[in-house]
């Protein structure tokens, strides 16, 4: 082993100890994570304030009635006093406390206009919440609407998986510092340091809450609604969030990762993600017709993957709960046309969604394809893009 | 008076025996009886879900249940404890206790107070009977959409007409619960018991019943909103139909947050009863304890959206909703102070009552103080839907309502049993308890700051540490609650004959009654002076 290899795995090593001891120091977090974000740095300023206003309260609460318990006790051969009222008393400790909750309630209004003003954006990011996944679209970044870059990020199916094998050795070998247990995803949501930017948070299905601790940010992503918030991001790095609204089975299985990066290199990021949408959508609208194998292997990303269908119908196809099996269903089996409007259109009153919405065409075509090749469904059909838009237009 | 008692006696002394007795009863005493062994049941009933819960949060991964079965856990945690648990616990109280402490011979009107208690039995089976529906139990076919029902997860379940249904009649049992005691307080108290000689027990009732009045309605108009949205095809709550899922939030926390209060008046009203006598002081500050009540309960009216700081309000509405939330500290310090003051140059004694009520002053301010934190609306937003909100609530409901109710039992028993109970069993259940509560509850607020959301099944590694004290005081906690069980069976069975007073310090007409109460008191009402 030369002298550099020594070099190289020490500094391995003493990177793998600084990295446990971070997790270790992440184990005894008593507090916010840090903030990095100006309305994180006020809200941690705020929430640290009133804690100590609290904290000085309840100093002089329980001793008074600590100092009680021990002074005045029978046993110590305390006799009752008689008073039991005193005008000034009670006029002093009803007007102590108002006063301490407008020295309280003054920062806080002004945080709170701080936080709640989303102007002057310099990149707008909408965030659509569904069952049980993300969906980012950059909304106006070159002013062209056609150009938007959008995608889907959902948890990596190997996490769910281990959460659900109950196994911690499992788990434990999962988690590295890069990809952390359950906070892993397909893609992450890059964005750029030093920069206003502006999230619109809607919800598809049911509501969902876009909550990123280090950023200060949580606002409910409700269908029907779009909501503001906002971010100004000082330090480069990866940051985590979790949903944090009730929204289902999975409610704990739809984490949120940014990645913050510099202005150059998100200039960059963006420019390969446009051309990669470019020729996506050629690819979807072209007339090409697809062979069965090239669908089921496309369709099986899409199943464990974007469309995120395991979570609900299961890895094995087997459903679960009151999650239908696509296993030898009616569904999956059956004719083509009722297949491609239940995943097109969703079915209203149950979770199953409109993916119409959240696929193209040629996605659509290869996970349908998928589910009804895969488990033994061998039903040989091979739907194409160009069936999946007629079906768009069927009634 | 006991005089008065003999003689009377000897007309009423019809005393039906066996299972009639419990089903035909319009005692009040009796349907005391019936109302807190209900509330015990589903006591342990929701205790146990919470130990699934807390089971499966030891540690990373899924070793119990799957996720739906979990979200079923703390769904049904939520409605059993609240509804099941915690309002009939206090209606029990209530029953046998306001007739004794306003010198009434029953409530007024006592065959309702029958029916009320026994909707009950069937609200609570209609409640959990889906969770056995579907092809396997451990599918988690129950309602498993979280207690607040919030449309539209709500929508997607499919077995909702059972919910909609057990919740009316809940609504329906707390409303009649609340006319008889409201009619029972105006009009059948003592000659001489002038409304502000009443007891702080009953005054804190009369409130409380006002306030459910006012919302289980709102509370059914909600249900039956949804009810109406999930199979007759309209769309209150469903935006794509022109609906509004945020108006659901509203309608719900209309009456949510009027329901936190309906279940910690009566508990203030029980440690303002158990902390003068056992200081062997007048209660300080009784008028001022009255007002800071009627002042709470008004308060909590305006304040409901404070539950609501991330739907994304206007500006304008989430500071007048932080202003009113913040005001609740005042009436709320005004009552703490108050009892304090009541200790302060007492002659104390540590009874197992007073020991519980030290420990809701204690406790329940803390769960006030971090309520303080969570009305400053930006850093709401961090703690909202966070575990600090759940050990928030928690201080507030287990160690504010749940030990008021427990301190209640400890403080009556020898009146309802006529029998001390075992000093020595009372502590170990009180220290065993405030120890693993503590255990419980603390490290949430932690695992909470460092933003682990709550209703998670699963959790990453960074949250182990403190989810694992939670669930090993959870344990603790839930198990020592048998002692309680113990104690209770062994003192109805026999002990130490309890004298009328029962505690050196008693004051009030509930007291001047032999122990056990005769089957029917006051039958010629005493007069107070």
């Amino acid at each position: 082993m030369s002298v550099s290899n020594y070099k190289k795995t020490a500094r391995r090593l003493l990177g793998a100890a600084l990295l446990l001891g971070s997790g270790q120091a992440l184990a005894e977090r008593f507090n916010f994570q840090p903030p990095v974000t100006p309305v994180a740095h006020d809200i941690y300023g705020l929430h640290m304030m009133t804690f100590w206003i609290c904290v000085a309260i309840a100093i002089v609460v329980f001793g008074a009635m600590f100092y009680s318990i021990f002074k005045h006790r029978k046993s110590q051969g305390a006799v009752a006093a008689n008073f039991h009222e005193n005008t000034k008393l009670e006029v002093l400790w009803t007007i102590v406390p108002f006063v301490i909750l407008v020295v309280v309630a003054i920062p806080a209004t002004k945080t709170l206009l701080y936080l709640e003003n989303t102007s002057d954006a310099a990149l707008t990011v909408k965030v659509t919440g569904i069952q049980w996944k993300w969906k980012y679209e950059y909304v106006d970044h070159d002013n062209n609407d056609a150009n938007n870059v959008s995608f889907i990020s959902t948890i990596l199916p190997d996490q769910i998986a281990a959460s659900s094998s109950g196994n911690s050795a499992r788990i434990d070998k999962l988690n590295t510092p890069e990809h952390p247990y359950l906070l892993t995803v397909d893609h992450d949501l890059v964005l750029p340091i030093n920069e206003r930017i502006r999230f619109l948070v809607t919800g598809n299905d049911v509501i969902h809450s876009f909550f990123i601790p280090q950023f200060g940010i949580k606002k409910d992503a409700i269908p029907g609604y779009v909501n503001e918030t906002w971010a100004e991001i000082q330090k480069p790095g990866v940051y985590y969030g979790q949903c944090a609204e009730l929204c289902g089975k999975d409610h704990a299985f739809m984490p949120i990762v940014v990645r913050a990066v510099s202005k150059a290199d998100f200039a960059a990021w963006m420019t390969k993600k446009k051309a990669e949408a470019v020729k996506a959508a050629e690819e979807a609208s072209s007339n090409k017709v697809w062979k069965l194998a090239d669908l089921i292997k496309k369709g099986n990303e899409i199943y464990h993957g974007k469309g995120g269908c395991f979570g609900c119908h299961g890895a094995n196809g087997l459903g679960g709960g009151p999650f239908p099996a696509l296993k030898g269903s009616k569904v999956a089996t059956g004719p083509v046309a009722k297949h491609l409007h239940t995943v097109i259109f969703g079915v209203a009153g149950t979770p199953m969604q409109a993916f119409g919405k959240q696929l193209n065409n040629l996605e659509l075509a290869a996970v349908i394809t998928y589910e009804r090749n895969a488990w033994g469904n061998n039903t040989g059909d091979a739907v194409q893009p160009k069936d999946v838009a007629a079906a768009r237009k069927a009634p | 008076m006991s005089t008065t008692m003999t003689h009377d006696a000897g007309h009423h002394e019809e005393h039906p025996t066996g299972i009639k007795r419990w089903l035909f009863t319009t005692n009040h005493k009796d349907i005391g009886t019936l109302y807190l062994w209900f509330s015990f049941t589903m006591f342990l009933i929701g205790g146990t879900f919470a130990l699934v819960i807390r089971a499966e949060l030891f540690e990373p991964g899924l070793q119990i249940v799957n996720p739906q079965f979990f979200n079923m856990m703390t769904t049904m945690h939520g409605l059993v404890m609240i509804f099941g648990a915690i309002m009939p616990g206090f209606v029990g109280l209530a029953n046998w206790q306001i007739p004794l402490m306003v010198g009434a011979p029953d409530m007024a009107l006592p065959r309702m107070n029958n029916w009320s208690f026994w909707l009950l039995p069937f609200a609570a089976t209609m409640l959990v009977a889906p969770m056995f529906m579907g092809a396997h139990f451990m599918d988690g076919n129950g309602p498993w959409f979280g207690w607040t029902f919030y449309a539209p997860l709500s929508l997607q379940y499919n077995h909702l007409a059972y919910f909609v249904f057990a919740i009316h009649l809940l609504g329906i049992s707390s409303i009649m619960g609340a006319i008889n005691i409201i009619a029972t307080i105006l009009n059948m108290r003592a000659p001489g018991m002038t409304l502000m000689k009443m007891p702080l027990f009953v005054w804190t009732w009369l409130i409380t019943a006002f306030l459910l009045i006012a919302v289980m309605p709102v509370l059914a108009g909600c249900v039956t909103m949804l009810l109406t949205d999930k199979y007759f095809g309209t769309s209150f709550f469903n935006a794509a139909g022109g609906g509004d899922p945020v108006l659901f939030q509203h309608v719900f926390w209309f009456f949510g947050h009027p329901e936190v209060y309906i279940m910690i008046l009566p508990a203030f009203g029980i440690v303002s009863q158990i902390i003068p006598t056992f200081a062997r002081k007048k209660l300080f500050g009784y008028s001022s304890m009255v007002y800071a009540t009627a002042s709470i309960a008004f308060l909590s009216f305006i304040v409901w959206a404070h539950h609501m700081f991330t739907v994304g309000m206007p500006v304008a509405g989430e500071l007048f909703f932080m202003y009113a939330t913040v005001l609740i500290a005042v009436p709320t310090g005004v009552k703490v102070f108050n009892w304090v003051a009541t200790m302060w140059r007492g002659s104390m004694t540590f009874e197992p009552p007073m020991l519980w009520a030290i420990s809701f002053v204690f406790l329940f301010t803390i769960g006030g103080l971090s309520g303080i934190m969570l009305a400053v609306v930006p850093a709401d937003v961090q703690y909202q839907d966070t575990y600090f909100v759940v050990a928030h609530f928690h201080y507030v409901l287990v160690t504010g309502a749940l030990f008021g109710i427990i301190g209640a039992v400890y403080y009556w028993l020898p009146k309802w049993t006529g029998n001390m109970y075992s000093d020595k069993l009372a502590k170990w259940h009180f220290w065993l308890s405030l120890v693993s509560v503590n255990l419980t509850f603390f490290p949430m607020h932690f695992t909470g700051l460092a933003g682990m959301p709550r209703r998670y099944a699963d959790y990453p590694l960074e949250f182990t540490r403190f989810n694992q004290w939670s669930s090993v005081g959870a344990f603790i906690f839930g198990f020592s609650q048998l002692l309680l069980l113990i104690l209770v069976i062994k003192c109805i069975r026999g002990g130490q004959k309890a004298t009328s007073e029962v505690w050196e310090g008693a004051e009030g007409l509930e007291w001047t009654v032999p122990s056990p109460a005769p089957y029917h008191t006051f039958a010629i009402a005493p007069e107070v002076k």
